[in-house]
């Protein structure tokens, strides 16, 4: 059947749409790597000359080094307790029926509601009171806070996910519940526990507001040192350094995709 | 098949002794009463099928000889002794699903070896066992692959041998051939019930399919409303229906209007018209005569004969079906309670002997045919 022309302007004009929102999601991303590569000191764009001494300059800057490596360190710490405490939840919510279940499975998820410097800010607070405010312990526990939501949601869904047939069969077999959790349990689950911790991982990398309240000068993380660095310059260390972030988030999700295939890392495919 | 059926007699009288059996049991969830005091003995060895439409409590039953819930009274024993308090894992039970529940994340070796496995046995005797078993299956050189990498069938033979190689007291079957393509079903059938005669196996398997617990089976249970309607083997069962529900739901039923007309002995007498049929007695004890009663007789139960013919109730051929092995006949009658009555007819001499239109007598012999009074 031929098509109107109305049909046709209306698949051109859904297209064009289509095409712009898309460019507007890539823009931004292809601003910061285009500057990355100028080879003036300015933040200018489009770039006159091609380098890449910004590139080396962030590298070499010592307070993203540091930054870096105490982003690292929260990072692991963080969404590895993360993880732990909120697959523990998460099989509680999904297994057992107890008292309050609604309202603690609400205390759990309300991070993602609560402004992440409310977060930030309380946790400042606290720390002032047992004078911990130098230390890491503080900025991991608030990325656990802040993190948790994000694993039990995928830990949950993973669970929900799982046929319980599996773990009956199990129990069929002679292995005593302990067994069919190490065994059975476990082992189907672990897509969706990678999954958690890698968004975890990503999200506690990439924090920033609450992190510029809970961190020092010796604790503070990537962000926050690159926050501190654009107060005081404006050069494109800081969009090389951007590139740098996309390119290792990325290699990170293509890793995980060739391991676990992206469907299951990012939940969307269901177990069966 | 025949040899099957034939045998099925000499495998449920071997041993009297009871390896699964049911006292009473209830089971409730919420307001929803799954099973009301079923009792059920299953001999060991035999092959029991729980056959009943779906909500009839038979998973139910099944799920608690299992031990994944408990009942809320009543007692089950497994080899005599009381298994009420017993978990799953103690039980020494094989089961098979329905949808095979392999482990996606072990090889074929791994899951058959699971069970081995959590009881301790050395490595050697254990592949020595899943290879042996392994064989038993005709899957012999798959051990190493991975579940998803198999067919329908070649899973659940898997998931079989997973369930035999462990020698459990029973077998539990849920259902196992309800994901099968049809060709498919009716070989494994056939295996399944060789493996399981040679090795000797108390069996209860589950299903919907009249067909399936039929053709497998050395006794039946028919279930519907949480209760057991009629307990027997395979042919008691379709030849001798207890109840109007077990005689429309095991296989297909003609239903004819009648008439208790008399007793003679072992049988009543219904007339059908001016025909007169001679039933069963039993389901028609203690009803006066001249009662309405429904008559339900199988399709190759229902003979066709000349229209003069003593005995005989009329009807007119509406259609004719050729099915290849038989003729499926469709009759207009004044007498049936339903719609066309079926008649199945052997061979193809029907086709020509009654054509469409043709006015033609039906004639059911003495006990061909099973009698109710109208509710």
């Amino acid at each position: 059947m031929p098509r109107s022309t109305y049909q046709r302007l209306l698949g051109f004009v859904g297209k064009l749409a289509v095409l712009l929102i898309l460019g507007f999601l890539v823009l931004p991303v292809a601003v910061v790597t285009i500057a990355a590569f100028n080879d003036r000191a300015i933040l200018s764009f489009p770039p006159q000359a091609w380098s890449l001494r910004w590139f080396a300059k962030a590298i070499a800057y010592q307070d993203f080094r540091d930054g870096f490596r105490n982003g690292l360190v929260v990072t692991v710490w963080a969404s590895t307790i993360a993880l732990m405490v909120g697959a523990m939840f998460a099989y509680a919510l999904d297994r057992y029926r107890f008292r309050f279940k609604k309202g603690i499975e609400g205390i759990l998820l309300s991070p993602l509601v609560i402004p992440h410097f409310t977060v930030g800010l309380g946790f400042l607070i606290l720390a002032a009171q047992v004078g911990w405010t130098r230390g890491y312990a503080v900025v991991v526990f608030c990325h656990v806070v802040l993190v948790l939501p994000f694993v039990i949601r995928s830990v949950y869904v993973s669970l929900r996910n799982l046929d319980q047939s599996y773990e009956l069969a199990a129990a069929s077999l002679g292995a005593p519940p302990s067994r069919v959790l190490l065994t059975v349990t476990l082992p189907l689950l672990l897509p969706g526990l990678v999954s958690g911790w890698l968004f975890a991982a990503i999200l506690s990398f990439n924090e920033f507001t609450a992190s510029l309240f809970v961190t020092a000068q010796r604790t503070q993380t990537l962000p926050v040192a690159m926050y501190n660095y654009v107060r005081e310059y404006a050069d494109p260390s800081m969009a090389a350094l951007s590139v740098m972030y996309i390119v290792g988030t990325a290699v990170l999700i293509v890793f995980a995709n060739a391991f676990l295939g992206l469907g299951k890392v990012l939940n969307i495919e269901q177990s069966r | 098949m025949n040899n099957l059926a034939d045998s099925r007699n000499g495998t449920a009288s071997s041993g009297d002794d009871i390896a699964v059996r049911f006292d009473a049991v209830t089971k409730r969830f919420g307001d929803a009463t799954a099973l009301r005091e079923v009792s059920l003995s299953v001999r060991s060895g035999e092959f029991m099928t729980l056959l009943g439409p779906s909500g009839c409590g038979k998973t139910t039953l099944l799920n608690l000889a299992a031990g994944f819930f408990s009942p809320d009274g009543g007692e089950i024993r497994i080899d005599g002794a009381r298994v009420n308090d017993v978990p799953t894992y103690r039980r020494e039970i094989g089961m098979m699903f329905q949808n095979y529940a392999l482990f996606p994340h072990m090889s074929v070796a791994e899951n058959i070896a699971y069970g081995l496995k959590v009881r301790h046995i050395a490595k050697k005797e254990r592949d020595r066992r899943v290879e042996e078993v392994l064989a038993l299956v005709r899957l012999a050189g798959m051990a190493g692959r991975k579940p998803r990498q198999l067919s329908g069938g070649q899973q659940q033979r898997v998931a079989l041998a997973r369930a035999l190689v462990i020698s459990p007291k029973v077998l539990l079957l849920d259902e196992p051939f309800s994901a099968l393509d049809k060709n498919l079903r009716a070989s494994m059938q056939v295996e399944l019930r060789e493996i399981q005669r040679k090795l000797k196996v108390t069996t209860i398997f589950v299903t919907h399919d009249q067909g399936e617990a039929l053709s497998l089976s050395d006794r039946v249970a028919v279930m519907s409303d949480g209760r057991i309607r009629q307990l027997g083997t395979p042919e008691e069962i379709y030849r001798r229906p207890c109840d109007r529900f077990v005689a429309s739901f095991v296989g297909d039923a003609n239903v004819l209007r009648g008439r208790l007309d008399g007793f003679d002995g072992a049988h009543s007498t219904v007339a059908v018209g001016t025909a007169r049929v001679k039933v069963p007695e039993a389901p028609l004890r203690g009803v006066a005569l001249s009662t309405p009663v429904d008559l339900f007789v199988r399709p190759e139960q229902l003979k066709i004969a000349e229209i003069c013919a003593p005995s005989a109730f009329g009807g007119r051929v509406a259609a004719q079906v050729y099915q290849g092995g038989h003729v499926d006949l469709y009759i207009e009658c004044a007498q049936s309670a339903s719609d066309r009555l079926l008649v199945r007819s052997a061979g193809q001499d029907a086709m020509t002997r009654w054509p469409v239109g043709a006015e033609v007598g039906m004639i059911i012999g003495i006990d061909d045919a099973v009698a109710f009074p109208v509710p």
